[in-house]
């Protein structure tokens, strides 16, 4: 067994934490606070390769594993989850699908911007009737002549309302047991951006609902096969949740770093809160649920990296991790007291930030049915 | 151009160090950074190699350890290492770091040698100088701008008062303030690229030069604790107070 990272991930780990700390930490409270969506930021992470990680040079990527992407989250979290669910969703959810399932052309035409971060794109599976139970989707798309017309709605889609958005894929009925897959690109006819929603938490992430009303795309904005765009999906999503656990990783080691400085050096009763053994032992806590949560992470990311099955993997690092990222949120701002509930500590943003962890990509109840069925269970 | 560049690695500034008790030199770990200064000397030979499709060789003095500070270098785009990793010169002066610098220098050919203004471990801040004096170049020191104007180099030169501007025909030595050029993150393909970059170790005396240490370090002391400074009570004339002290501190 060997759970040593190569020096090559070691390298990048401490360049994305120098870059999360000089580019993304001395922002993330103003970014929160004015619900920024923060271009140059982005940007920047385009210009360190970060958008095309996993993806091959023929399109500008990098070539990496997908261990490196985590890496990369993970790093990008352990400062702000947004810019962290940024990155995740625009390589993830927006250029993944693309790179997966698309046609040399459609992949010559989207990924060189994707990759490069010059362009973001959604990934609109959920509707306002149709969340883990994606399979109910009324969107509906017909084919006419040499377009889809497409009607119907998604909610909640991430990086879909950028001013760099370039399109958004869309799962869509296109016959009676038939879902497909279709690229929406940005401005088509017919496709409006709603205002952003008002969130708990990821203020400086991008999330919107869409509206489809005789929105008119070319046919061969088809993306994969016909009538298999669910199941793409559903494929796209277990990348997905590696992932999300990467974020879930890094906020919980923040949690556990800033509960450790913080015990340490805040006083009550004429000694530091740490030598308490009910404020020590959530910090001891934090790091075991921190340190298992990074080993179900990577080593799902190990399986993919090695192509081999990891859909059960995903489902369990998801859900630990985000359950482990939630705890950690909550016990840090009960370590702060009430300067962490205030919004001038991190934690406190951790803390509203980390709950959706828990829904997006498959809620934990969701990963619960994924993992009883890997089991065998007759559920 | 071919640019050469002068880095070094030294203990990450962030753990903390320790003195050899015998020889009073720093403690070096395997795994040491690239100084933070030469950032901007590797960013501004990268950029004056790009501007001239030139390349940029490194040149480091000191224990090799892992590499990992050359390796970072290496990821930023630099071209090819060389390090002079010598027993014979632990706790060498500047002048013997200087001598063996300006050997391997020459044995790697330049039209520009760059270097940062001072390292961040050592802080003698004259190791340049004495590698220009010693290849017979003209020296462009405290470079806060740097632009290649045809064949010539023309720097502002920083100082108290503002800059000067300063120009020199290549070949020359720069050294830089930080701030020069804002230098890059490694990109993760270029972290790939410089596993397989040339790194070439060396010894003094492979590069022809027999230089000793050249100093002694007798005794290491702690500087001595600052002094308390004054607490001044504001009974509103706090500022009054304050400007008087500024001015006998001939501040203001
Ligand atoms: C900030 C944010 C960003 C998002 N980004 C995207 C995006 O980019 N693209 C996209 O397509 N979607 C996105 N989503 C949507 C997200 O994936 C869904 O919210 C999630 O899948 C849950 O769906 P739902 O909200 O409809 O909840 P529901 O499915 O209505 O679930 C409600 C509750 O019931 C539980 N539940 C449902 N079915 C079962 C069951 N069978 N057994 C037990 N419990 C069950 C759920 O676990 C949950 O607790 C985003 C959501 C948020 C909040």
């Amino acid at each position: 067994m060997d759970f040593e990272p190569s020096p090559e991930h070691e390298a990048f780990r401490r360049v994305i934490r120098e870059f999360a700390l000089a580019e993304v930490a001395p922002y993330a409270e103003e970014w929160d606070r004015t619900h920024t969506f923060p271009l140059e930021t982005v940007a920047k992470m385009g210009d360190l390769g970060l958008f095309g990680l996993p993806f091959p040079e023929e399109y500008g990527g990098s070539g990496a594993d997908f261990t490196t992407l985590c890496i990369a989250i993970e790093e990008l979290a352990r400062v702000d989850q947004s810019i962290a669910i940024t990155l995740e969703a625009g390589v993830g959810l927006g250029a993944n699908p693309i790179y997966q399932f698309g046609t040399d052309e459609q992949r010559q035409r989207w990924l060189p911007d994707l990759v490069s971060g010059r362009a973001l794109a959604g990934f609109g599976l959920t509707e306002a009737g149709a969340g883990s139970d994606a399979a109910a989707t009324g969107t509906k798309a017909t084919l006419d002549g040499d377009s889809w017309v497409i009607n119907g709605s998604k909610a909640f889609i991430t990086n879909s309302g950028t001013p760099i958005t370039s399109l958004v894929t869309v799962t869509a009925r296109t016959g009676p047991d038939e879902i497909s897959a279709i690229i929406v690109p940005a401005g088509a006819d017919g496709f409006t951006v709603e205002p952003a929603y008002r969130k708990m938490g990821w203020h400086a992430s991008d999330t919107h609902g869409l509206v489809f009303q005789d929105c008119r795309v070319p046919a061969e904005n088809l993306l994969g096969e016909r009538g298999k765009g669910l199941r793409q999906f559903l494929t796209i999503l277990d990348d997905g949740r590696i992932a999300m656990a990467a974020i879930a990783v890094g906020v919980a080691q923040a949690c556990l770093d800033d509960s450790a400085t913080y015990a340490s050096e805040r006083s009550a009763f004429g000694r530091p809160i740490g030598s308490n053994q009910a404020i020590a032992f959530k910090c001891a806590d934090m790091q075991v649920a921190v340190e298992a949560a990074r080993l179900l992470t990577y080593r799902a990311a190990w399986l993919k990296d090695q192509n081999r099955p990891f859909k059960q993997a995903a489902a369990l690092a998801k859900l630990y991790s985000t359950e482990a990222a939630v705890g950690a949120t909550r016990e840090a701002v009960q370590i702060f007291g009430g300067a962490g509930f205030v919004d001038e500590t991190p934690v406190s943003r951790h803390y509203r930030d980390a709950k959706v962890l828990e829904i997006g990509e498959g809620t934990s109840e969701i990963l619960r049915l994924v993992i009883s069925r890997g089991i065998g269970l007759p559920i | 151009m071919r640019v050469v560049v002068c880095v070094k690695q030294i203990p990450d500034p962030a753990s903390p160090f320790e003195l050899d008790p015998d020889t009073h030199f720093l403690q070096r770990p395997e795994d040491q950074v690239l100084d933070d200064t030469d950032r901007y000397g590797v960013e501004m030979g990268l950029t004056i190699a790009e501007q001239t499709e030139g390349s940029v060789a490194l040149v480091s003095m000191g224990p090799a350890g892992s590499l990992q500070g050359i390796r970072q270098a290496l990821a930023m785009g630099a071209d090819r290492a060389v390090v002079i990793d010598d027993p014979n010169l632990r706790g060498a002066d500047s002048l013997a770091t200087a001598r063996v610098l300006t050997a391997a220098i020459s044995r790697e050919g330049f039209d520009v040698v760059i270097a940062g203004t001072e390292s961040t471990d050592g802080y003698s801040g004259v190791v340049p100088q004495q590698i220009a004096e010693l290849l017979n170049v003209p020296l462009l020191s405290f470079a806060k701008k740097v632009d290649l104007e045809g064949d010539r180099i023309r720097i502002e030169r920083q100082t108290d008062y503002g800059f000067d501007l300063v120009e020199a025909a290549p070949p020359a030595v720069i050294t830089v303030t930080s701030g020069v050029v804002e230098p890059r993150y490694p990109t993760f393909k270029g972290i790939m690229a410089a596993k397989s970059k040339p790194i070439d170790q060396v010894s003094a005396g492979e590069l022809g030069v027999t230089t000793a240490a050249g100093q002694e370090i007798v005794a290491v002391r702690a500087a001595p604790e600052r002094a308390a400074g004054e607490v001044i009570e504001d009974e509103g004339d706090a500022h009054l107070r304050i400007v008087q002290l500024l001015e006998q501190a001939k501040v203001i």
